[in-house]
């Protein structure tokens, strides 16, 4: 069996999903990192500017205010500088949780086998199948969210089931390459087998799996922000909806309200989903070059 | 012979029974594990949300003493999952003299039928576009347009909800924008208000059907592509079978089994969607239920629905794999690598 | 050795076949000008080293070369008709009637969700549409029968069968329409010993009880040396020699059956065919001149110049290289 080499030079990683995902991602990362250079984000809170101005191409728009307020008087592109990073951060810090349990059980259980592997896959399984949301969302009525990483956490409970069968499935069909048996043969301990020959090539799976746990999260704390049971106090993209729904902002017709956060959400989601294909693609090149 | 043996029945229901278990617990007792305790937690939302509450340590008392929050925690984890089993799942904090059971059931047929519906519509949808896409015969023109379909994949139902609320219903009032039928009609087996509960939904289903068939269909694609490499595959066609009786018994026959895997898989993730789905269309179902009982606070509510969407999802997973072996003989043989 | 001249007719001709994939980096040549025919009721070997082009051929023959590959050039006649001419109904009409598949032993050709009964009542009925229900169970019943199989695998899916009766499975399906031509694809590969020598009877009685002709490809020589009537052999897409069974192996004439006959350990004991030594060239890119030139012992300036055409030097005996044409000349 050829080793397959994951050099960071290798073309197919240039996977065309791939780079056109990781830009819209990129452009969204740099809403957060930049716009608070070119605008005061103090904007962001109850009563910073005047009500329910339209954006600036509408007939009253108003240039301090160039993607409009809403009826509380915050700023909406304030708002989204500060609200988009808050939803990157939830999801990554819950799918990086999600991933790092998901390593240790699922290298657990591809390894040991047994009753190890059957306690661990039978419960990744259980989980997978529980609806979240709902969990969730007893769970956040309960517990008073005042940042995000609190959030996060509660939303790794739900990030780890995808991972731990991925790393489970590739170190049971790993452990059964020449190479890595020579590895156990010639006296390498389990540590070293798992970071030294299999991670490597579990690369692309992984890295597919972290994305969708990403945005798997990110559309958690959406979904829990919608409903109203968010942080309330800091801005955030579902956060925006729910007050924008709250607030008939549909049938008043104040697009420029909930469409922004929609938007970038959308970005997010595209962005990590195309990442996610490509990932899948170089993972598993059977799919390659079939038309999509 | 594959088919239903009674080991592999009661592994399923085992898992079943597991995967209600599991979700419960959680639901019981990670609010328990953070600081605070639910009662004490809610009246400061009260107070936080009207400023001041009147006797608030009072309240809290005595609604810790009414939901048994003064046991010691193993004895109110086993009457929570005694009640459980019984139904019971205690009475609602908004409504007083109701039951939660009461608040939540007239909801649960509209979310299971709207489930339902969707359900089948994007997997069927979704699961022929995806064997399309990944089959060789099919004509380039086809081919080219099929992945138009799979535009909306990527968007959570809700908000794609969100949009065809504000063009379709408030933009060029096409269809209703919220609730489940008209006020007009008279709720019965009568003409115009199944017509009306018809229209009522197009758009929930509209909403989670465009948006969840890409999923399917990308996984088909991939599994058809599979399938189109298999001996079996080529051996059918060299028998001189005709196009379609390739594609569906050897080809969809086939590559639809890791479907309904991912179906099962997926169960929970189209539940919480739709919930949400609900909630947007103001819909009357379990979704808007639960958006009612957080706004009203209504803890015990919220927890009823939590239960009932773990067990429907659960159930629903149980007749899936109870309908496996009998479309996939090997599976008695397999099932234990998976 | 005596030569008569053999007036049996064609059953299967293929004419000038090449057969291209087309890849990113150049078309590879899997198949080039291949020539043969099948007399009725003769079993030909096609061997050759993996990758040969030998499957291709099968494929060919059968119109299901598989996208990016395509037959570039060549005319394949079966029992009267010209396959490549034909439309796609047309061909699906032909198909299994005419021209039967028994594929690889160590495939899994048998579609595993379906039972016996209708994978072997799916090819009977694709031709006869208005077959009663009792006929057909008959029918298959007799098929399964014919092979030694037992009556039970009728109602028996693929995993429950072993590789041997999976395959036999393969070959009552391929006699199952009494067609004229079987193809079989290295029908005892990965099969063990004692199996491999079960299907390969079968097979040997299924011919001599339906007079049925048979292509059979694959690498065993010593297992084709007990089977085949011709053998033709292909390397690198060209084939180098096709001749009787016994020419070939007592006397084989072209540097390249002369290798391969060389690495036979004994005529008993079989094992795939293996020449290590010497470099092929690059498929996209075939030198002009003699396609065994890099690992021929014998090569001259002229070998490297033209190539040599497949011509018949005995009857139902030919080779293409220049030093046997020569040789026989002098």
């Amino acid at each position: 069996m050829v080793r397959r080499s994951v050099s960071r030079y290798n073309p197919e990683w240039l996977n065309k999903k791939l780079v056109i995902g990781g830009s819209m991602i990129l452009v969204v990362v740099l809403i957060g990192l930049v716009g608070p250079l070119f605008w005061n984000t103090d904007l962001a809170y109850v009563g910073s500017s005047p009500r329910s101005l339209p954006p600036i191409w509408a007939l009253k728009g108003n240039i301090a205010h160039p993607l409009g307020t809403e009826n509380m008087g915050r700023d909406m592109l304030a708002q989204l500088i500060v609200g988009t990073p808050s939803s990157l951060k939830v999801g990554l810090i819950a799918a990086s949780i999600g991933l790092g349990v998901g390593l240790v059980l699922g290298s657990l259980a591809g390894y040991m086998g047994g009753k190890v592997d059957n306690i661990i896959r039978t419960l990744a399984d259980s989980a997978t199948t529980i609806p979240s949301l709902a969990v969730l969302v007893v769970i956040a009525a309960h517990v008073r969210m005042q940042d995000t990483t609190v959030m996060a956490l509660i939303l790794a409970l739900f990030a780890w089931p995808h991972p731990t069968r991925i790393v489970r499935a590739q170190v049971l069909t790993l452990r059964e390459r020449g190479y890595v048996r020579m590895a156990i043969l010639s006296g390498a301990n389990a540590f070293e087998v798992m970071f030294i020959e299999m991670l490597p090539n579990m690369l692309p799976w992984l890295a597919a799996s972290y994305t969708g746990g990403i945005s798997g999260a990110i559309l958690g704390a959406t979904g829990l922000e919608v409903l109203g049971l968010g942080p309330a106090r800091v801005p955030s993209l579902g956060l925006i909806i729910n007050q924008a729904t709250g607030a008939s902002a549909l049938m008043r017709g104040l697009y420029w309200w909930w469409m922004p956060p929609i938007l970038i959400l959308m970005i997010i989601f595209t962005g990590f989903f195309l990442i996610t294909m490509g990932l899948d693609e170089i993972a598993n090149p059977r799919l390659r070059g079939v038309k999509a | 012979m594959g088919g239903l043996t009674k080991q592999y029945v009661l592994t399923r229901f085992f898992m079943f029974v597991l995967t209600i278990w599991i979700g419960a617990t959680a639901v019981f007792l990670i609010p328990r594990l953070a600081p605070g305790d639910p009662v004490t937690s809610m009246v400061m939302r009260m107070t936080e949300r009207e400023g001041r509450v009147e006797n608030a340590q009072e309240l809290i008392a005595a609604w810790k003493e009414r939901f048994g929050l003064n046991d010691p925690l193993y004895i109110q984890y086993f009457r929570y999952l005694g009640n459980l089993v019984r139904f019971d799942f205690g009475y609602s904090l908004a409504n007083f003299p109701t039951t939660a059971w009461e608040m939540v059931r007239p909801a649960l047929p509209w979310s299971v039928r709207l489930l339902a519906v969707a359900l089948i519509f994007s997997f069927a949808i979704g699961n022929t576009v995806g064997a399309l896409m990944g089959w060789r015969k099919t004509p380039s023109w086809l081919q080219n347009i099929l992945p138009l379909s799979l535009t909306f994949t990527s968007i959570p139902y809700f908000m794609f909800g969100i949009l065809l609320l504000y063009f379709i219903a408030f933009q060029l009032h096409l269809l209703p924008a919220s609730g489940g039928y008209s006020r007009d009609v008279t709720p019965g087996w009568n003409l115009p208000y199944i017509r009306s509960v018809i229209t009522y939904s197009i758009l929930p289903l509209v909403s989670i059907v465009l948006t969840s068939m890409g999923g399917w269909a990308l996984g088909m694609r991939g599994l058809m592509v599979g399938v189109n490499n298999e001996d079996y595959f080529l051996l059918a066609q060299a028998k001189g079978l005709s196009p379609a009786r390739v594609f569906f018994r050897y080809g969809v026959r086939n590559a639809i089994l890791p479907s309904l895997t991912a179906l099962a898989l997926g169960m929970g993730g189209l539940i919480s969607g739709s919930m949400l789905v609900e909630y947007i269309f103001a819909y009357p179902g379990t979704g808007y239920t639960l958006y009612r009982a957080i706004i009203t606070q209504d803890y015990t509510v919220m927890q009823t629905i939590c239960n009932l969407m773990i067990l429907i999802t659960a159930t629903s997973v149980f007749l899936l794999d109870l309908l496996y072996p009998l479309i996939d003989p090997r599976i008695t043989f397999r099932r234990s690598q998976m | 050795m005596i030569h008569r001249i053999n007036e049996t007719p064609k059953i299967l001709e293929v004419k000038d076949l090449s057969v291209h994939y087309f890849t990113s980096r150049g078309a590879v040549i899997a198949a080039n000008s291949v020539n043969f025919y099948l007399r009725q009721g003769e079993i030909m070997g096609l061997v050759g080293e993996s990758g040969c082009g030998k499957t291709t051929v099968a494929m060919a023959i059968l119109q299901m070369v598989q996208s990016p590959g395509k037959i570039t050039h060549g005319e394949i006649w079966v029992d009267g008709e010209e396959l490549n001419s034909l439309s796609e109904r047309e061909l699906r009409q032909l198909r299994w009637r005419k021209l039967a598949l028994v594929p690889q032993g160590a495939m899994n050709s048998l579609n595993p969700v379906l039972k016996i009964k209708e994978q072997m009542g799916d090819a009977i009925l694709a031709h006869e549409r208005q077959l009663g229900r009792a006929t057909l169970k008959q029918r298959i019943l007799q098929l399964l029968d014919d092979v030694g199989l037992p009556a039970r695998v009728y109602e028996m899916f693929p995993h429950e069968l072993s590789g041997g009766m999976k395959q036999r499975v393969c070959i009552a399906m391929a006699i199952a329409l009494n067609p004229p031509v079987i193809i079989a694809d290295e029908p005892t590969s990965a099969l063990d010993v004692v199996v491999q020598r079960v299907v390969a009877q079968t097979l040997l009685d299924v011919k001599k009880r339906l007079g049925v002709s048979m292509l059979m490809i694959g690498h065993d020589m010593g297992l084709q040396a007990q089977m085949v009537d011709r053998v033709a052999v292909m390397y690198a897409g060209n084939l180098v020699e096709v001749g009787p069974v016994e020419a070939i192996f007592e006397e084989p004439l072209h540097p390249y059956t002369q290798l391969l006959i060389e690495s036979i350990p004994s005529i008993d004991e079989r094992k795939p065919l293996k020449v290590t030594e010497g470099l092929t060239h690059d498929l996209r890119n075939p030198p002009p001149g003699c396609i065994f030139q890099f690992r021929c012992p014998y090569v001259t300036d002229e070998c490297r110049a033209g190539r040599p055409p497949l011509e018949e030097i005995a009857p139902d005996h030919f080779v293409a290289c220049f030093k046997v044409k020569s040789a026989r000349l002098a």
